[in-house]
């Protein structure tokens, strides 16, 4: 146990699967980083953000593979590579450019269990990056995970610190379904304890980061650590927060919300995504459906508008829901 | 070919008569490219991926005729569990990664399985076939750069048809395929896909050179649909004595027998007596995936996620 970055402790993971199973191979865009180049193939980045860096030195270029920019070459490569006997573990370079290769994923890897009757297995990951407050601007920032989430056939992961990330992502690698684990690169410095050997957190099974009975705050991804930072000012004064990190939005862990919300009788979600069709609206409408006598106040989201993320530093820091934004709502409801 | 041909028209006789659900495209005119590729190609370690008119490949790679035919009726006993229907049909342990109804959807898949064989040394090659109207997607695009990026062993089967769906290919695609894929350095050749033999030696070729490490190759197989784009398909977009002239002129069936018994490797007795085989391996298949029971309701749920117990 020692103090690891949410990077590095998604290197780790991927690391120690590599070594565990030679079938698992890392694809993407400069994942080795410097193929090909003046430097005569040195190891120059491991990706853009330097979250596979080290890993073609120790696995060879025959495992770390650098592509060219393709993304539905990438991704379908990489379906193609889980269907027939590898564990490809695919970067996609930031979320957004999910666009470019939505097919791969939603009509092909999503697809292949259900529709071959069974026979199938995927057991393909695409990491990628979500998360607005970096000033990137409206096609670098989004948390684009609802309409991932959306879609029957994949799992969804949004570990919100570097525990969960490596637990989650081993979990995701010995997979044998096509999980997508959305990276913050928001949290990407954050570092806790974190386990050197490796470790598995099963999907579908929700933390809860901070104990209490007056309301049930919910969040996902960078938001819980906003969350639980709520939560513990608001215990100086006596109020006693609940805060739910779901880990994984599909499957999704109702059954802790439910709990929790029958105990508190309270509810307010956050969500960095764009509230329409969200995870936010999906566990609100959880809530109201199989909760309903439970909840002594409306439920509420704390979510982005439904506008596209900013550049500007200025409309960014207006866009996300922020420690503040969520105390007032938990404040409003605590007093309806 | 008989199989397919055989098959294929029978399907089409069965459509008209509203038994079979969804959507069916029909290949038949085009069988000499499936055999003369898949003839080469081993169930286990070689790969196929395919289109939204797959059955002639899938029957070339040596999926069961009769559990495809109740896949196409949508039945329990499908080779999907009537999941995928005409446009889904896989079966891995043929090496067969899918019909794919997504117009360019197979070759970024068949990459994949091209990696698992040059990681693994399997020696195995994959096979994406491509039509000219796939030709014009991005992903196709993407893959012969991937391909010959990391010399996987590949061929790139192009069956120019003539028709992307109701448009012109020599309308729709510019310059040739041919071309393309040279423009990658990937060796390329042109070949009539209705001649078998043809089919076979380019076939033999390309897939030589995937496998002693040579990367990718490309074949564009001049093709023949005799039906339209799909089982009803009125085709106002033909000349009315087209497909008269394609039967007539570029049947592979009788190129083929043409060929074959000229050189006295099979008589006209030996033909009959296939042909008879295959007639009735068409007529218990359709027998028996209309007599097949319906998918257990509860079979909706299945195969979405693993189960965590």
């Amino acid at each position: 146990m020692s103090l690891k970055t949410y990077r590095e402790a998604i290197n780790e993971a991927l690391r120690q699967e590599m070594e565990a199973n030679d079938r698992v191979i890392v694809i993407g865009e400069d994942v080795a980083g410097g193929a090909g180049g003046s430097a005569g193939g040195a190891e120059a980045a491991g990706g853009v953000m330097g979250i596979t860096a080290g890993l073609a030195t120790k696995f060879g270029r025959d495992r770390v593979i650098d592509t060219p920019i393709t993304e539905s070459a990438i991704i379908g490569m990489a379906a193609g590579a889980a269907l027939t006997g590898m564990r490809p573990v695919a970067e996609l370079m930031f979320a957004d450019f999910i666009g470019v290769c939505l097919d791969q994923i939603y009509n092909q890897a999503a697809k292949f269990r259900y529709m071959f009757g069974g026979k199938a297995r995927t057991p393909l990951v695409v990491r990628t990056m979500i998360g607005a407050g970096m000033g990137a601007g409206p096609q670098h920032s989004q948390a684009i995970y609802p309409i991932l989430t959306m879609i029957p056939g994949l799992k969804v992961i949004v570990p919100s610190n570097a525990y969960d990330a490596k637990g989650l992502l081993i979990q995701a690698i010995r997979d044998d379904d096509p999980v997508i684990f959305c990276e913050h690169k928001g949290l990407l410095g954050d570092s806790c304890e974190v386990p050197d050997e490796p470790y598995t957190i099963p999907f579908g099974k929700a933390a809860i980061t901070r104990k209490g009975d007056a309301l049930t705050l919910v969040g996902m991804s960078r938001m819980v650590k906003h969350c639980n930072e709520v939560a513990d000012r608001m215990k100086k004064d006596g109020i006693d927060i609940e805060v739910i990190d779901i880990r994984t939005t599909s499957p999704l862990d109702a059954a802790t919300i439910l709990e929790s919300v029958k105990k508190t009788g309270r509810l307010v979600v956050v969500d960095e995504a764009n509230p329409m069709c969200s995870v936010a609206s999906e566990i609100s409408s959880i809530v109201a459906s199989d909760a309903f006598d439970y909840l002594d106040a409306p439920i509420k989201k704390v979510t982005a508008p439904h506008t596209p993320v900013p550049a500007s530093p200025t409309l960014e820091a207006l866009y996300l829901p922020t420690p503040a934004k969520i105390e007032l709502v938990v404040r409003e409801l605590l007093d309806y | 070919m008989r199989t397919i041909r055989e098959f294929e028209e029978r399907l089409h006789q069965e459509f008209q008569s509203g038994t079979v659900p969804g959507f069916l495209h029909l290949y038949s005119g085009q069988e000499a490219i499936a055999v003369g590729i898949c003839e080469q190609l081993e169930d286990h370690r070689d790969y196929i991926g395919s289109t939204h008119r797959g059955h002639g490949h899938c029957i070339a790679k040596g999926v069961d005729v009769k559990a495809m035919m109740k896949e196409i009726y949508c039945k329990k006993n499908g080779v999907c569990g009537g999941k995928g229907g005409s446009m889904h049909i896989a079966d891995l342990d043929k090496g067969m990664l899918g019909a794919n109804a997504i117009v360019g959807g197979a070759p970024p898949l068949a990459l994949g399985a091209a990696l698992t064989a040059k990681t693994l040394k399997t020696g195995g090659v994959a096979v994406p076939f491509i039509g000219d109207g796939a030709a014009n997607q991005g992903t196709v695009a993407e893959s012969m750069n991937m391909a010959a990026v990391l010399k996987l062993p590949m061929v790139f089967m192009f069956e120019n048809n003539g028709y992307a769906e109701f448009t012109a290919a020599s309308y729709a695609t510019a310059g040739s395929i041919e071309a393309r894929a040279k423009a990658y350095d990937i060796p390329a050749v042109t070949v009539d896909g209705a001649d078998f033999f043809a089919v076979y030696e380019a076939s033999r070729e390309a897939i030589e050179r995937a496998r002693n490490g040579g990367g990718p190759s490309a074949i564009e197989a001049k093709a023949y649909r005799f039906w339209g784009h799909f089982a009803g398909d009125p085709q106002r977009y033909r000349a009315p004595n087209e497909t008269k002239e394609l039967r007539e002129n570029h049947d592979c069936l009788k190129h083929f027998a043409a060929r074959v018994t000229q050189a006295a490797l099979l008589d006209q007795a030996e033909m009959d007596a296939i042909d008879v085989e295959v007639m009735q391996l068409i007529e218990d298949a359709v027998i028996e995936a209309k007599a097949d029971d319906q998918p257990d309701p509860q079979s909706l749920y299945n195969d979405v996620y693993v189960s965590y117990n």
